[in-house]
C-alpha cells in the first residue's frame, strides 16, 4: 500500500480489509501533505487533528465490520465548504475569522464513507476566478510548474489531488471552476448535474449554477466520490429527488459504437497549435477507439460568457448581502449602520468580488432587469434547448476543457480575457448538464519549455452521470494520458 | 365615528377647522395591506420553532441566521394555510407559484434579502366582506395574499426614547426572523377608517377561526400599512396617495386613517397638492409625518430565488384544503343575524369568540331556539363563566343541557327564576337540566286549582292591599304577584298567578 500514490479505490479495498488502517495512512499523508503544500500552497488550513479522529473513526467502525466506500481515503476540501470547527473563509478577507458551526452535507456524507479530512483548498474569493490569483490568502502553485497558475476557482482541490497532496477533493463549479483546474493540473474533475449533489454548506457564488463535485487522479475514483455525495438532501430545496445509479463499478470500457458531438462552433483553429494538435489528437483517438464523430451545432456558444456573466454577477449580489459584519465575519465599525456595512465591505470584498456585485446589481435594477437579466434567463432557456437538439444527433458532446494549457502567474490582468478562460465551459454550466474533464495530452506553452496537461470536456444529457463517466473511464483506460506526466517537485515525494 | 365630527387639525398652522361639510366634499380611497404571522410549528424556512418571544437568539440556526452556505427549505404547512386563507375569501390558488427575493439591508434581516413573492403569489383576488359596529356592511376586494419571511426585532440601546436617533448602539434579536408571514393586499375599495377598521377585523377573525393566525396585535402577530388618498366625492380618477406606516393596533389604524385624510384635505383645501411618499404615524401625536418620498423609495432588485423550486399547487391538493374549509365569520354573522334574528352586537360578540360560538351553534341545533339559547349563552352563562374566570366551553354545562333548560323554560316547565337556579346547579354540577328539575322541586307549578288555593290565601292575608287595588290602586298587582310567588316558593307559573289575582279582584 502507498498512502500518497495509490488510489481511492485501492486505499478503501486496502482498509476494509483490514489490510492497512486509515490512521497509518492519516500519519503518513500528514508530514506529507504539508511539505507538497510549503511549494503548492493548496491549503489554505491542513486539519490533522480532524484527520486523526476520523482515521480512528473508521478503523472503529472497520474492525466492528462495516466496509466503507471511502474507508482511509485522505479527502481535501475546498474552503467554500463549511465543516464544522473549521474555518470557512470561502477565500475572502470578509470571512477570515468564519468557523463553521455546522457541516456540508456533501462533505458529511464523504465523511460518513470513511474520507479522512486533510485540510480546506484555497481558492479564487467566493469562486470568482479562473486562475486561483482572486484569493485574499494565498498563490497557488500549478504542480506541474510552479511558475503557473493552478486553475480556478478550485485552485487548490485541483492542485491537491495533481501534486499528490491528497487522493482525492472536493471542489464546486459554477462556470468551469472544476473542470478548467482540473484541466491545468492532470486530474480529472467532474462536476455532476446541476441538484445532484447537496449545495446544503456551499458557500453560494451563483446559486443556480453551483454545483459540487470531485478532483480525483482517475474517473473510477471520481465516480467512488460522487456515488457517495449524490442524491437528495433534505436540507436543499434545489437538490433533486431522483434516484442516483451507483456509477463507480459500472462504467463501460469501450467507445464502440458511441456517437460523439464535436460542435462545429468550437473551432480549434482558433487555438495555439501545440494546443490544438493536442485536442486533434484526442479526437483522433476517440475514433480510433471505435466512436464515431458527429458535427452538431450550438449556434448560442458565442454568447455563453456573456449569458453567463450577468446570471451569475447578479445572483451573488444578492447571495453576498449577508456578508455585513453584523452577525459573522469582518467588521469594520463606523458612525453608523450604513457606514460600518459600507466599510466592511470595502475591506473585506477583493477587486473581484465587488466587480461582480456591481455587474449583479446593475442587471436587477429597475429598468435593466428585462434588459439583462430576464434576456439573460431566456438566452439560458436555448443554451437548454440547443444542447437537447444536439444530443438528438449523438450521445456525447466532447471539446476542450480549456483554450489554453495552465498560464504564468499575472498573465491576465484584463478580467475579460480571464472570463473567456470558460468559453467552453459556461455553456456546459447553463444548461445544467453533466460534465467533467478528463487528462488528455499536454502541450509545450510558447513561454515555457516543459508540456504543461490539457484536459478532454466531456458532456451528457441531464442525469446520465454513468454513461458520462463510463465514456470517459473508457477513453482514459485506453490513453493513459495522466500517467505520461509526473509533477515535477513531487517527482520524488 | 368621527368622519361626521369635525376634526381639528393641531398641528396644522391655520388650524383648519374640517366641518361636516367639508369632510362630506372628499371621498377617502384607502387600500390595506396587512402582514400576519402564521400559526405553524416551525419557521417558514427551517426548523426552529416558530412560537414569540423566549431569551434572544434562542430559536435560530444556520438558515435563519443566514450563515454561509445554509440554504432555505419551504414549510409546507405555511403553504396550505395560505391556500386555506385564500379559499376562505374566493381567491383563485394559481396552480404555478414561487419565491423572490426582495433586496435591501438592513441590520435586522439576516440575508439583507428577505424570501417573499414578487409576481406569482399563492393566492389572487377573492373579496373580504365586512360588517361594522351599526350593522352596515361592506367588502373589499382583495388584490393577492402572499407569502414571505418576517425579520428579526432590533432593540437600540442608549437613547432615552428607544429610538435609533439617539441610541449608541443596537441589539438584534433573530428569534423572530423567518417567521412565516402572509402579506394580504386591499384594492383601494375602502372609504372609511371605520371600513379599514371592520375589514382588519374581519381578517383577524377569519385567520383565527381557520387556525391559520393566532392574531395577537400585541404580539405584533398583525401589522398594517393603509394607502390613503382622497379625491372630490364623485370623481373617478384616484388622488395621489400617501402610504401610513407603523400602525400597532385597530384604535392606531382608525386614528391614523382619519388623521391622514384630515391632513390630505387639508392640503388640498389650502391649495397645496398631496404628493407620493410614505408617512409614518406617530401615536403620541396623533399625527403622521412624512419618512420618506417617491424619489427615495427602494430599488428592490426582485428576481426569482435560486435556491428554491417553483411552488406547483395541483387541482388535488386545492380540493384537499377546501375540503376542511368551515363557515366563515361572516357567514356565520349573516346567520345569526338574517336567519335567527340575534340583534348586530349580540351577533358580533358571539362571532368574535368563535369557541363560544361554536358552543352556541351546538346548542342551538338541540334547543331549535337561537333567541333563547342567545339570552342564556350570553347572559347567566356568560356571568358564571365570568365569575368563575373559565370560558363557557370549558364548564360543566353541555350544549344539550342548555337546549334542555331552553326547553323546559320554552314549555313552561320551569318559570324564569327556576331556570336561573337549575342553570346555577348545572354549572357548579354538570348533569340534566330536568333531573335537576325534578331533584328540586323546581318544576313550575301551572295547575288551576292549586295556584288559585295560594292566590286565594294571598288575598286572604292582605285585606289592605285589595282594597287599595279596588280604590284604583291597580300597581299593587306587583306586589300581590310577588306574594303568591313567594309563597308557592317560586314554583307558581306567573302569568297563571296575575291572570288570577285579576280575576279575583275584579270579580269580588
Amino acid at each position: 500500500m502507498d498512502p500518497i500514490h495509490d488510489s481511492a479505490r485501492a486505499l478503501a479495498r486496502a482498509v476494509n480489509a483490514r489490510d492497512a488502517s486509515a490512521a497509518e495512512i492519516a500519519e503518513a499523508l500528514i508530514p506529507h501533505a504539508a511539505r507538497a503544500d510549503a511549494q503548492l500552497a493548496a491549503y489554505l488550513e491542513l486539519t490533522p487533528e480532524l484527520m486523526r479522529a476520523q482515521a480512528r473513526r473508521v478503523d472503529e467502525r472497520v474492525a466492528a465490520g462495516e466496509s466503507l466506500p471511502l474507508a482511509g481515503v485522505p479527502l481535501a476540501i475546498k474552503d467554500n465548504m463549511c465543516v464544522l470547527g473549521t474555518r470557512t473563509t470561502a477565500g475572502s478577507k470578509i470571512l477570515e475569522n468564519f468557523v463553521a458551526p455546522y457541516t456540508a452535507t456533501a462533505v458529511q456524507r464523504l465523511l460518513d464513507a470513511g474520507a479522512l479530512p486533510v485540510g480546506k483548498t484555497n481558492l479564487d474569493e467566493f469562486a470568482m476566478g479562473s486562475s486561483g490569483e482572486n484569493s485574499a490568502y494565498a498563490l497557488t502553485k500549478n504542480p506541474y510548474d510552479l511558475d503557473r497558475v493552478p486553475g480556478g476557482s478550485s485552485a487548490g482541490s485541483a492542485a491537491a489531488v495533481g501534486g499528490f497532496a491528497a487522493t482525492v477533493s472536493l471542489g464546486s463549479d459554477t462556470g468551469g471552476s472544476i473542470r478548467e483546474p482540473a484541466a491545468f493540473c492532470n486530474v480529472v474533475g467532474f462536476k455532476p448535474t446541476y441538484g445532484r449533489v447537496s449545495r446544503y454548506g456551499l458557500i453560494a457564488f451563483a446559486s443556480s449554477l453551483d454545483q459540487i463535485g470531485p478532483f480525483a487522479r482517475s474517473v473510477e475514483d471520481a465516480a467512488l466520490v460522487y456515488d457517495v455525495m449524490a442524491g437528495k438532501d433534505p436540507l436543499d430545496a434545489t437538490s433533486v429527488d431522483r434516484a442516483v445509479e451507483p456509477t463507480a463499478g459500472h462504467l463501460r470500457e469501450d467507445l464502440r459504437g458511441v456517437k460523439v458531438g464535436i460542435v462545429k462552433e468550437f473551432d480549434l483553429a482558433k487555438l495555439d497549435p501545440a494546443v490544438r494538435a493536442c485536442y486533434e489528437a484526442a479526437y483522433a483517438d476517440l475514433e480510433r477507439l471505435g466512436a464515431e464523430l458527429v458535427e452538431v451545432t450550438l449556434p448560442t456558444a458565442d454568447y455563453g460568457v456573456a449569458t453567463y456573466y450577468l446570471i451569475a454577477p447578479a445572483e451573488c449580489s444578492s447571495n453576498l448581502a449577508r456578508f455585513d459584519g453584523v452577525r459573522y465575519g469582518l467588521r469594520v465599525d463606523g458612525p453608523d449602520v450604513g457606514a460600518m456595512y459600507e466599510r466592511t465591505r470595502a475591506a473585506g470584498f477583493g477587486p473581484e468580488v465587488k466587480r461582480r456585485i456591481l455587474i449583479g446589481t446593475y442587471a436587477l435594477s429597475s429598468g435593466y432587469y428585462d434588459a439583462y437579466y430576464l434576456k439573460a434567463q431566456k438566452a439560458r432557456t436555448r443554451f437548454a434547448e440547443d444542447f437537447a437538439r444536439a444530443f438528438e444527433r449523438c450521445d456525447v458532446i466532447a471539446s476542450p476543457a480549456a483554450s489554453t494549457t495552465a498560464f504564468k502567474f499575472n498573465a491576465k490582468s484584463d478580467p475579460l480575457a480571464m472570463y473567456l478562460m470558460d468559453y467552453y465551459t459556461i455553456p456546459v454550466s447553463l444548461a445544467g448538464l453533466p460534465s467533467l474533464s478528463v487528462p488528455c495530452g499536454a502541450a509545450v506553452p510558447d513561454d515555457g519549455t516543459r508540456p504543461m496537461p490539457l484536459g478532454l470536456q466531456l458532456a451528457t444529457p441531464l442525469f446520465t452521470e454513468r454513461a458520462l463517466l463510463g465514456y470517459a473511464h473508457a477513453y482514459e483506460r485506453a490513453t493513459q494520458h495522466a500517467q505520461k506526466l509526473t509533477p515535477p517537485e513531487t517527482a520524488n515525494a | 365615528m368621527s368622519t361626521t365630527n369635525p376634526v381639528i387639525l393641531s398641528s396644522s398652522k391655520d388650524d383648519v377647522v374640517l366641518t361636516p361639510e367639508l369632510l362630506a366634499k372628499y371621498e377617502p380611497v384607502i387600500g390595506i395591506e396587512c402582514h400576519v404571522e402564521l400559526k405553524t410549528v416551525s419557521k417558514m424556512f427551517c426548523g426552529c420553532p416558530n412560537a414569540f418571544g423566549g431569551e434572544p437568539n434562542t430559536k435560530v440556526c444556520p438558515v435563519c441566521l443566514a450563515l454561509p452556505g445554509a440554504l432555505p427549505v419551504p414549510n409546507a404547512a405555511a403553504i396550505e394555510h395560505m391556500i386555506r386563507a385564500g379559499l376562505a375569501f374566493g381567491a383563485t390558488i394559481p396552480p404555478h407559484s414561487k419565491f423572490d427575493r426582495k433586496n435591501y439591508f438592513y441590520p435586522d434581516m439576516p440575508k439583507n434579502y428577505q424570501i417573499s413573492q414578487y409576481d406569482m403569489p399563492l393566492t389572487v383576488g377573492g373579496v373580504v366582506r365586512y360588517w361594522l359596529d351599526d350593522g352596515r356592511r361592506g367588502e373589499c376586494r382583495l388584490t393577492r395574499i402572499h407569502l414571505e419571511e418576517d425579520t428579526g426585532k432590533s432593540t437600540h440601546v442608549g437613547s432615552t426614547d428607544g429610538r435609533l436617533a439617539a441610541s449608541t448602539s443596537s441589539l438584534v434579536d433573530f428569534n423572530r426572523a423567518g417567521v412565516p408571514l402572509m402579506e394580504c393586499v386591499s384594492e383601494p375599495d375602502i372609504r372609511s377608517a371605520d371600513e379599514a377598521v371592520a375589514y382588519l377585523e374581519t381578517l383577524a377573525r377569519t385567520f383565527r377561526e381557520l387556525g391559520v393566525s393566532d392574531v395577537k396585535m400585541e404580539e405584533g402577530s398583525l401589522r398594517c400599512d393603509a394607502n390613503v388618498s382622497i379625491r372630490l366625492r364623485g370623481a373617478t380618477e384616484y388622488g395621489t396617495k400617501a402610504e401610513i406606516k407603523n400602525m400597532n393596533s385597530f384604535r392606531s389604524v382608525r386614528r391614523a386613517i382619519e388623521s391622514e385624510i384630515a391632513r390630505q384635505i387639508q392640503v388640498v383645501e389650502s391649495g397645496g397638492r398631496v404628493i407620493q411618499e410614505t408617512r409614518g404615524w406617530d401615536e403620541a401625536a396623533g399625527t403622521t409625518h412624512s419618512q420618506r418620498s417617491k424619489e427615495q423609495a427602494h430599488d428592490y432588485r426582485y428576481f426569482p430565488d435560486p435556491d428554491l423550486v417553483p411552488i406547483d399547487v395541483s387541482a388535488d391538493d386545492v380540493a384537499r384544503v377546501r375540503a376542511t374549509l368551515v363557515e366563515t365569520p361572516y357567514e356565520r354573522y349573516v346567520r345569526y343575524v338574517d336567519t335567527y334574528g340575534i340583534d348586530t352586537k349580540r351577533a358580533t360578540q358571539l362571532v368574535d369568540d368563535h369557541v363560544l360560538a361554536a358552543w352556541f351553534d351546538a346548542a342551538v341545533a338541540a334547543s331549535n331556539n337561537a333567541l333563547a339559547t342567545v339570552a342564556f349563552v350570553l347572559g347567566d352563562l356568560a356571568r358564571l363563566a365570568n365569575e368563575s374566570g373559565t370560558h363557557v366551553a370549558q364548564g360543566k354545562v353541555t350544549p344539550a343541557a342548555l337546549a334542555e333548560l331552553v326547553g323546559l323554560t320554552q314549555s313552561n316547565a320551569i318559570n324564569s327564576k327556576g331556570a336561573k337556579q337549575v342553570l346555577e346547579t348545572l354549572w357548579t354540577d354538570g348533569g340534566s337540566a330536568q333531573a335537576i328539575v325534578e331533584r328540586e322541586g323546581l318544576a313550575q307549578v301551572s295547575d288551576r286549582g292549586a295556584v288559585e288555593a295560594i292566590v286565594d290565601e294571598v288575598l286572604a292575608a292582605n285585606p289592605k292591599v285589595v282594597d287599595d287595588y279596588r280604590a284604583g290602586k291597580t300597581n299593587v298587582l306587583g306586589f300581590l304577584t310577588g306574594a303568591v310567588m313567594k309563597a308557592s316558593r317560586g314554583k307558581a307559573n306567573p302569568a297563571l298567578a296575575q291572570d288570577l289575582l285579576k280575576e279575583k279582584l275584579s270579580s269580588a
